[in-house]
């Protein structure tokens, strides 16, 4: 029968009988459609990419606000839109190790404070200019120029100087910090010739596509970079369409208008499964969905309220009925196994009892006020309200309060002492509590400001001993569970789809959603 | 009296009084607590709920009883505001004619002539958003509308020989408008009333949509069908049922309406 | 000069009046909209300094009427700006999405209002028989599940199930040829029409109706007509004032209240266009996209208006 099933793959992979005869075969053989379907992709993984064709793709994210500028970019469709036309220095590898993209290689002092990036040889722009030691540092300045607008500016800040020395970048900080080929990767620093001081949003650079046509929030395509120097892109047109609605976006692709499809709502991600031509994928991340309190702002700085309300919420009941089962507990800490050097700590679980006592204890008996909308995270209101029925059941009166979704961001999120929210993740600890938890952090939503927490987390950037530097962030980790101001329910799962039309996919990829936003560039039609 | 209703009438007001009484009696009916998580999510029909639950396992029913409060409240009273602002301003720009007339009917067109989502997003999001707020900016944007219906209706009796008859007798404004003018405007106004009260419903879902509605965990019927209409498209018919009874409140107001309808012009008729 | 081109010209005047004054409610409105451009451009990635920075370079900075005048001359010069957020020129884009939107808006109209008034006549013709309770309650059930309701259950029956149209329009090409453009708005136009019917046609019956009653009506029944046409030449003609205002209206919610459909269909036009630059707090895109559709608003209520003077001869001829 094996030597059947092989027969009949080759049959498949060379174009002459289709998927879905395929199964029906297989069926007869004996062999379950779920089987034969991986067997099938398998199959066709194996048999390599095939180039040409067009992938066409629906993503949530896009807005006619969006602009090319890379500094600029913030949703998923923007990102994609990198990806597809430039590349960074480095770039995050499928099992988290880093790799080189522009530059081939990088270095560093034993102390971790003065790096080498040596740029790529031979490589040019999209334009035919080569790409030099100068045009990087003049990106690494772009970004942190005294009139950026850059996004990636936070990364950027601990760099003290850049220079170009023939191919070589070196790049001095102000301190120390071993997770810099992590940051520098970050998709806003992709390469521009003079870094894009000239043209920012001409979307010029080294990557695998070239735009050809662009309309802000609607439509993009790209063609194929004839000279592009590595193995990414086997599709020659990419056709990228913004469908924000969800339902829409599903319908899309199970009607063939689209092949690929990010962010399937988890209520239906095992419906749209059914379907025989559409395969979903779930990949676990770090993005998280929070509640977060204010550590300085009354009630929420009492510690023993803050450790009321952790313990007043029932974490499992929201990942089966928020994330339906797509997602993982998480433990009021921003850091789950995604990051490289994460240590589990003992899990904190929903005790009504636990929770009415640290609130009697903490003598505060008012309200507590929660605000959110459906833009913090998907399903937010409906989180809060499960949030308000576990917390009753210890006594605890939450009030929801429903904000309007348009300017939650800018009213309420960061301002509100007490709100639901939303954190994508970064690829490691450093960044995550740099970001969001240093006492000094830009984006300190939680008011969290501790000495000891500052100390290991400076010290950590330091430690080049993999063992101690993993102990410092179990410590930090520890600290927060114990007295931050974020209460984190769930880590939620990646959840994408792409029809059968498209091969190539692969399980587990590190970082972010669409195989870390590769998938257009790594898949191929089948 | 009874036996006078015809038998569509008839419908129309059971189903009404029906879905008036579930509004007012909701916390005596209502067979669980309005935010009570009672069971898995969108489980389907049982003897424990008869409608299933909801997108995060709260009994439908329930759900259904307290929304329909919420939506019938609100939806009654803004269109009471609205037709009771709209029709005598409508009428009194109509009667008076002249600068009145104008700064009305600019004022309205000014208004109206601003896209309502932004008008609504503005003014709610300057005020609290509480349920007489709500009420309020609802009833009275929606008035621009009745006012220009009302006025176009009146415009075209004022020319009218009875009227014209009243005003050399000397009447005035609030005769001319309560005697003459009313009466006879009344059937495209009802006709017009029964809609206006449905608009009401949905937007009050759509205000929920921006967030500027009804705060959670209470819900409108709109709303309840927003929560589960992700279902839809896979057979889970939970959006399905506040969306039916939306469908039949507009059905049966809109029944009673015409036959008000009916007798408000064979009142007049003369045939 | 004759009454009626002297109250026209009236109405055009009080038009253009008002729509300056809505110029200065738009700008009024958008800065009292909470909320900061910056810090919405920036979203949730904003540092202190970036933000600054933006605010800077946007002009956040200078006082409101100072900024009011600077945009008032660019408009009338036609000049509506560039947008804060992406740098593009407001009107070349919000001219092609304009474009967009009356297209279907067109579509939605050419088949809805016929159809409606069509409705409206047949149910005044077997009134109260069981064409017109059908029309009734089916026009009713349609009007009352929201929108987007409607549009999920097309799309997935028409558009996933049975495959006859694609389900959202994210084939639509301004450049294509007119007929592949009608596929691709097939399904939002047939939920728009089911939306607006309703209103239309229950107006037009209503207002039929009521003038059923006048005597020359009964004249003309006497006269031998049939029913039908009794309804169609004497009627019909005396009710259009009502029924002009509400088309009117329904006309332009085609135009300025299509968002939620917009959105589900995934459809370029202009409420799409203006909820993205609303939430991003891109003022000068979102005053000039009030602008239009208060143009739009207005040029249509000043047509029902000459419509309303024009059909009645009481008004054609005042005492």
């Amino acid at each position: 029968m094996n030597n059947h099933m092989d027969y009949l793959k080759q049959r498949v992979l060379a174009g002459l009988m289709s998927r879905r005869e395929f199964i029906g075969r297989a069926g007869a053989l004996g062999v379950s459609a779920a089987f034969a379907n991986t067997m099938l992709s398998h199959a066709v993984h194996a048999a390599g990419p095939k180039k040409g064709g067009t992938i066409r793709m629906g993503f949530q994210g896009g807005s006619t606000t969006d602009s090319l500028d890379p500094a600029l970019a913030t949703n998923q469709v923007a990102l994609m839109v990198i990806r597809m036309w430039g590349e960074s220095l480095t770039e995050l590898g499928d099992d988290g190790s880093i790799q080189g993209k522009v530059a081939e290689s990088f270095s560093s002092s034993p102390d971790a404070r003065i790096w080498t990036f040596r740029v790529r040889q031979g490589l040019t722009f999209s334009n035919g200019q080569p790409v030099t030691a100068e045009d990087v540092v003049a990106t690494i300045d772009r970004h942190a120029g005294e009139d950026t607008k850059s996004g990636a500016l936070g990364i950027i800040r601990g760099i003290k100087s850049a220079k170009a020395d023939g191919r070589d970048v070196i790049i001095e900080l102000e301190s120390p910090n071993a997770d810099l080929p992590y940051l520098i990767g970050d998709y806003h620093l992709a390469i521009q010739p003079n870094g894009g001081k000239d043209a920012p949003d001409a979307a010029i650079g080294t990557g695998p596509y070239i735009l050809k046509e662009v309309e802000m929030g609607v439509r993009f395509v790209a063609e194929k970079n004839p000279n592009y120097w590595g193995d990414l892109g086997h599709a020659q047109t990419l056709e990228l369409l913004v469908i924000n609605d969800n339902t829409a976006r599903v319908a899309a692709l199970q009607s063939g208008q689209v092949d690929m499809i990010d962010r399937v709502p988890p209520r239906t991600a095992g419906l749209v499964a059914r379907a025989p031509n559409i395969n979903v994928h779930k990949t676990s991340g770090p993005g998280h969905y929070v509640f977060i309190m204010h550590c300085d702002t009354a009630p929420f700085d009492n510690n023993d309220v803050r450790l009321a309300l952790k313990y007043g919420i029932n974490r499992q009941e929201m990942v089966d009925k928020i994330l339906f089962g797509y997602g993982s507990v998480g433990n009021d800490t921003p850091i789950n196994a995604s990051y490289p050097m994460f240590t589990e700590l003992p899990q904190r679980e929903y005790d009504p009892e636990k929770a009415a006592f640290h609130m009697k204890k903490s003598g505060y008996d008012g309200p507590i006020v929660l605000r959110t909308s459906d833009n913090s995270f998907p399903g937010a209101p409906d989180a809060a309200a499960l949030f308000q029925q576990s917390c009753a059941g210890a006594g605890i009166n939450l009030e929801v309060k429903r904000e309007p979704n348009d300017g939650y961001w800018s009213e309420v999120w960061n301002k509100q002492p007490f709100c639901t929210s939303y954190w994508g993740g970064r690829p490691v600890q450093d960044q995550m509590f740099s970001t969001a938890y240093l006492s000094s952090a830009d984006w300190n939503d939680t008011r969290f400001k501790n000495e000891q927490f500052d100390q290991l987390l400076i010290a950590a950037r330091a430690e080049l001993d993999q063992g101690k530097r993993k102990q410092m962030y179990a410590d930090m980790g520890t600290i927060l569970h114990n007295e931050g101001g974020l209460i984190c329910p769930m880590f939620n799962d990646f959840i994408d789809a792409s029809s059968d039309r498209l091969a190539g996919w692969v399980e587990g990829v590190n970082g972010f959603a669409l195989m870390n936003s590769y998938a257009p560039l790594r898949m191929w039609v089948a | 009296m009874i036996r006078n209703i015809p038998l569509a009438a008839m419908v129309g007001l059971v189903f009404t009084g029906f879905y008036f009484a579930m509004a007012i009696l909701a916390p005596w009916i209502a067979p669980y607590g309005m935010a009570e998580i009672v069971g898995d999510v969108w489980e389907p029909s049982s003897p424990e709920h008869w409608l299933g639950t909801d997108n995060i396992g709260r009994d439908l029913l329930t759900r259904m009883i307290y929304g329909g409060r919420t939506t019938i409240f609100i939806a009654t009273v803004a269109t009471l505001i609205s037709f009771c602002t709209g029709a005598i301003f409508g009428f009194w720009a109509a009667v008076a004619g002249g600068w009145v007339d104008q700064l009305f009917s600019r004022f309205v067109d000014l208004v109206m002539s601003i896209p309502s989502l932004i008008l609504a997003l503005v003014i709610l999001s300057v005020m609290p958003v509480t349920v007489p707020v709500l009420v309020l900016v609802m009833g009275f944007l929606d008035s621009t509308r009745v006012f220009r219906l009302s006025r176009a209706v009146a415009v075209d009796i004022t020319v009218m020989d009875y009227v014209e008859a009243a005003k050399l007798r000397g009447e005035g404004y609030r005769w001319v408008i309560f005697r003459e003018i009313l009466p006879n405007a009344l059937s495209p106004l009802v006709a017009e009333m029964g809609l206006r009260f449905i608009f009401m419903v949905l937007f009050i879902s759509t205000l929920s949509f921006l967030g500027l509605g009804i705060q959670p965990p209470e819900a409108d019927w709109g709303g309840i069908v927003k929560e589960n209409a992700d279902g839809i498209n896979y057979g889970i018919g939970a959006a399905l049922y506040p969306a039916v009874a939306i469908a039949t409140l507009a059905i049966s107001v809109n029944l009673v309406a015409d036959w008000v309808l009916t007798r408000t012009t064979s009142l007049k008729g003369g045939r | 000069m004759s009454p009626v081109l002297k109250l026209i010209a009236q109405r055009v005047a009080l038009g253009l009046l008002l729509l300056f004054m809505v110029s200065v409610l738009i700008f009024i409105g958008t800065l009292i909209l909470p909320g900061d451009v910056a810090q919405s451009i920036l979203g949730q990635s904003a540092t202190p300094e970036a933000l600054a920075n933006l605010r800077r370079d946007l002009g956040l900075n200078d006082p409101p009427v100072q900024r009011y005048f600077a945009w008032l001359g660019g408009v009338l010069q036609g000049d509506l700006g560039t947008a804060l957020t992406s740098g593009q020129d407001i009107a070349s884009v919000m001219w092609a999405r304009l474009e967009n939107t009356l297209f279907l808006a067109f579509w939605a109209a050419v088949i809805s209002v016929p159809l409606a008034i069509f409705l409206g006549l047949l149910a005044v013709r077997y009134r109260d028989r069981w064409p017109d309770k059908l029309i009734s309650g089916v026009t009713l059930a349609s009007i009352s599940v929201p929108e987007f309701l409607i549009a999920y259950v097309l799309m997935f029956f028409i558009g996933v199930k049975l495959r006859w149209l694609n389900p959202t329009a994210i084939g639509f090409r301004p450049d294509a040829d007119v007929l592949s453009k009608l596929e691709a708005i097939a399904l939002p136009v047939a939920v728009l029409t089911l939306v607006v019917l309703a209103h239309m046609m229950r107006m037009t019956r209503a207002a039929i109706l009521n003038v059923m009653q006048s005597a020359y009506i009964e004249t003309a029944e006497l006269k031998g007509l049939s029913l039908f046409s009794v309804i169609w030449r004497h009627a019909f003609p005396n009710s259009i004032a009502p029924v002009v205002n509400v088309v009117m209206l329904n006309l332009a919610y085609l135009v300025v209240g299509v968002v939620v459909i917009e959105v589900v269909f995934v459809y370029p036009g202009m409420g799409q266009y203006l909820v993205d630059h609303v939430s991003k707090r891109d003022v000068p895109v979102v005053q000039a996209c009030g602008l239009i559709f208060a143009a739009v608003y207005i040029g249509l209520n000043l047509i029902a208006d000459i419509v309303s003077i024009v059909s009645n001869p009481r008004l054609r001829h005042p005492k």
